[in-house]
Order: C-alpha cells, then structure tokens, then sequence
C-alpha cells in the first residue's frame, strides 16, 4: 500500500474501529476514512442494556478506545452509507448536508445490524429497543419516570439483560416470550429453564409460550398514540407503559443491495473475510465458512467483533503485501450480565446437545455446564464461574472429545 | 511496563486470563489477581492483547 491508497471503513462500531485500527498499526499508510450513520462519538454497546440503564453510566464512559486514539483517521460521523459501486469504487453516502459519494481503493464493511422492531408500532410512544446510545438513553428516560410496569417482548440476551436491569432499578416487569423455554434454541431446554428460573427468583413475571396480540394506547401529541398496556396471546392483558422489544436484529445490507455482493443472511465472504478483491466485512453482518463449525457462520458477539474487524483488515494488508492470508475460524464467545450474575459461553452448542453439570449447581446460578455433540465438546457454560469458562474455552478451540473435556473439568 | 488494572471497571471476565494466564488470574472468589505487575518486556504483546480486549477497559499498561 503506498500513500494514496485510500480504505473506506462502512460503520464505526467494534467492528469496523478495529478494523481501522489495525490497519493504521500495522502498516496502512495512506488516508482511512470511517463512516458510520450515528452522529455519536463511537461507543461500546454491551454496557447500554445494563450499566446506562440502571448504574447511571453517561455516554462518555462508552466511547471506543481507538475513537481518541491518535489513529489519524478521517472519522465522519452522521454519514450514512446508501450505495455501493465495486466499478467505480465508490460508496454513495447520505450526510447531513446532502448527498455524496467516497472513492475508496479498499473496503470494509462493518455496518452491523439494527434492532428488529414489532409491525405497526412506529406511532406508538413507549415502545422502546436497546441498539443504540440514544435507544438506551430514550430507555433510561422512561425508566426514570417511575412507569408502574415494564412489558419486556423477547427473553433473549438482550431482552434478559433489560429485565434484570429494570428490577435492580425496583419495577416491575413482565417479560413475554414466544417459546417454551428462553433462549432454548441457543443452549437447550435444560440450561434456558436455569436462566428463566434466574428472572423468576428476581420477582420478574415471566410468560413462556405467549406472544403479543396487540398494543393498547391512548391517543398522544402530533397524531401519534402512547402505550398503556399490552394485550397477550395467553388472553390477559398487562398494564404498562413501557414496552422494551428485544426480537433480535435485521442486518444492515440495504445500501448493498445490487453492488453484485453475495447477500445471504449477511454478506457472504470467504475464509478470509473477502467478499470481493479489496472489499472485506466484518462484525454481525460478516457470513464466512468456518472450518471447525461447518458451514457458513454469521456471529453476533462482542469479541467476535474485534476479531473479525482485525482478521479484515490483516486481509487487506496482506494482499497489499502478496502475503498469504489467514482463515480467520475463533471459537465464538460471549457474556451476559443479569442481575450479580455472569453468564458465559464459548462455543456453538445445539439445543440437541447433551448437557453436563460438571462444576457447581444450577439452583445456586453458579455452575460450569458442557456440551457435547457427537462424542465432541461444543461448548461450554458457566454462571459466575469465569475461570473455568476461560480455561474450558481451550478444549473447544483444542478440538477436545466430551469424553477429554468431562475429564479435565473435573480437575479444575 | 506495569500491568495496572482499574478494579472499578473489572468485572472478572477473565479473557486476560484466557490470553496471559502467567500474569491475570481470576480465582474462585471471582475476582482478578495481578500475578506479575511488572512483566518482561517479552510479555508485551500479551499484555497489549488483554488490554484490547478487555470488555470493560479495565486494564491499562504505565511505563514507569
């Protein structure tokens, strides 16, 4: 890469800031540009379902570390990113004051996801979701003004973390979950009851198998109607009026759509992170082959997000180079905070996985549990039990058997 | 270079413990240990590592 080659880095979130910054600390000389449609200063999201919302945290003690960096980087923010032209090489962008287009030589796409709303509720205020500075802020607004329940709409990690959030700050919250069990479909039956006995322990009022049937509102300024409750599919209704939607997210591609990448649940890339020559993604939106998973794999977790974003831009540079690249295939891994508990868990387990409690016990929320699948180790488990998740993580990346990894928890 | 971790922010993730089990330990009391605060120079790639991705920004290396 000489002076002028210019990288053009599509959303300023963890992704595409370690992408960024990577590139500048290993050998990107010439000018890098970072886009991203939110106007704030670049910021850590796991803290704004829990510390934002109920410890108080300002936006400030968010912000990325490589945003004050002495980086050098051309950061334009409130730029929103609507087109792209692998001809021209060229993302056609929508700023404050118009329209606009970026010439770019490489490029990395790490616009991420937004949080998937429920149909029919874009007039209706109270009816909040968690996916950015200002979605939490909003939240924390209307936690602040003492509503007499929360309805919480999805118990995923998100919706989990809201809730727990919501009762340590004192309200009462109902939270409403389409399936039998919570977050069944990520670590089984068996362990998603441990997490929805830890919400009913903590006076959370937890409807499984229920969904939403409708909103009831009152009429509110400029047209628009306010929430007073929510009617359920289990036939009650439930007063409240603050509703938090927590359903998951829809993948920012539309500015991507016709640019001749493969779109596919994300954008597909290769082992590499390559989608096209020069053009790299990474974070939520990337979707790659993983080796040691099969298949194509799309992640939606925060280290994973560092990764990618570095893997990305080590791709960029070692073509620049005629370097080989490496695969970029890590174990997954995440946290929840809920309530004083950590929730951890490394690997891709299936809700078909047999489980084993090896450290602990789930009635105490302090355990370490395995997860095996075909005589192998798929992941591990643990609530507040953070060393032996990390030390765990190992045999997942090592490739161990169930057999090898029930041998060695039991010696931790 | 010492290894300075701010406890305020710490919440025991343990991933530096994941990438320098040598010099952060977190114990059955869940909390963090600094094992060695002032690592050899060879170590500073690790360190670097656990200072990026620490999820809470709670560790920091000072040159003294």
């Amino acid at each position: 890469m000489d002076n002028s080659h210019t990288t053009v880095v599509v959303g300023a979130s963890l992704a595409g800031m370690h992408a960024a910054r990577t590139l500048r600390t290993e050998g990107h000389p010439g000018p890098i540009v970072v886009l991203d449609a939110d106007p704030r200063t670049p910021y850590d999201k796991p803290p704004l379902s829990k510390q934002v919302l109920s410890q108080g945290w300002e936006p400030e003690k968010l912000t990325l570390p490589a945003a004050t960096e002495d980086l050098g980087l051309d950061l334009r923010l409130g730029v929103r990113a609507t087109g792209l032209d692998l001809g021209t090489r060229t993302v056609a962008v929508q700023a404050l004051d118009g329209p606009g287009e970026v010439g770019f030589d490489s490029l990395v796409i790490a616009t991420g996801a937004a949080a998937r709303r429920l149909p029919g509720t874009d007039d209706i205020d109270g009816v909040h979701v968690v996916r950015s500075l200002d979605d939490a802020l909003a939240l924390r607004a209307a936690l602040e003004a003492s509503p007499s329940r929360v309805v919480v709409i999805g118990a995923g990690f998100i919706g989990a973390e809201v809730a727990a959030s919501c009762r340590t700050l004192g309200l009462e919250v109902t939270m409403v979950e389409a399936l039998p069990m919570p977050l069944e479909r990520v670590l089984g039956s068996e362990m998603g009851a441990v997490c929805a006995a830890l919400h009913v322990e903590h006076g959370v009022d937890l409807r499984l198998d229920t969904g939403v049937e409708s909103f009831e509102t009152i009429p509110s300024d400029d047209g628009r109607r306010r929430v007073t409750g929510v009617a359920l599919t289990d036939g009650t209704t439930v007063a409240a009026e603050v509703v938090v939607v927590g359903i998951g997210v829809a993948l920012n591609t539309s500015w991507l759509e016709g640019s001749g990448l493969t779109l596919d649940d994300g954008v597909v890339c290769d082992e590499t992170l390559l989608a096209a020559p020069g053009v790299v993604a990474a974070g939520d939106i990337a979707r790659y082959p993983s080796t040691r998973f099969g298949g194509l794999l799309r992640v939606e977790h925060w280290e994973h997000a560092i990764q990618g974003g570095e893997a990305a831009a080590r791709r960029l540079l070692a073509d620049a180079r005629g370097e080989a690249p490496v695969p970029f295939d890590p174990v997954p891994w995440f946290w929840s905070d809920q309530y004083d508990r950590k929730i951890q868990l490394a690997g891709r387990p299936a809700p078909t996985d047999e489980v084993r409690v090896v450290h602990g016990s789930t009635d105490e929320f302090r355990f370490v549990a395995l997860y095996g699948r075909d005589g192998a180790l798929s992941a591990v488990l643990g609530m507040n039990r953070p060393r032996h998740v990390i030390q765990l993580r190992g045999l997942v990346e090592e490739g161990a058997t169930f057999d090898e990894a029930l041998e060695r928890a039991a010696s931790l | 270079m010492r290894v300075v971790v701010d406890y305020d922010l710490c919440e025991s993730n343990a991933v530096c413990m994941g990438i320098a089990p040598e010099i952060f330990e977190v114990r059955d009391d869940d909390f963090l240990y600094v094992l060695d605060e002032t690592p050899p120079e060879s170590a500073r790639a690790k360190v670097e590592e656990a200072v990026q991705r620490c999820p809470k920004q709670a560790i920091s290396i000072a040159e003294d």
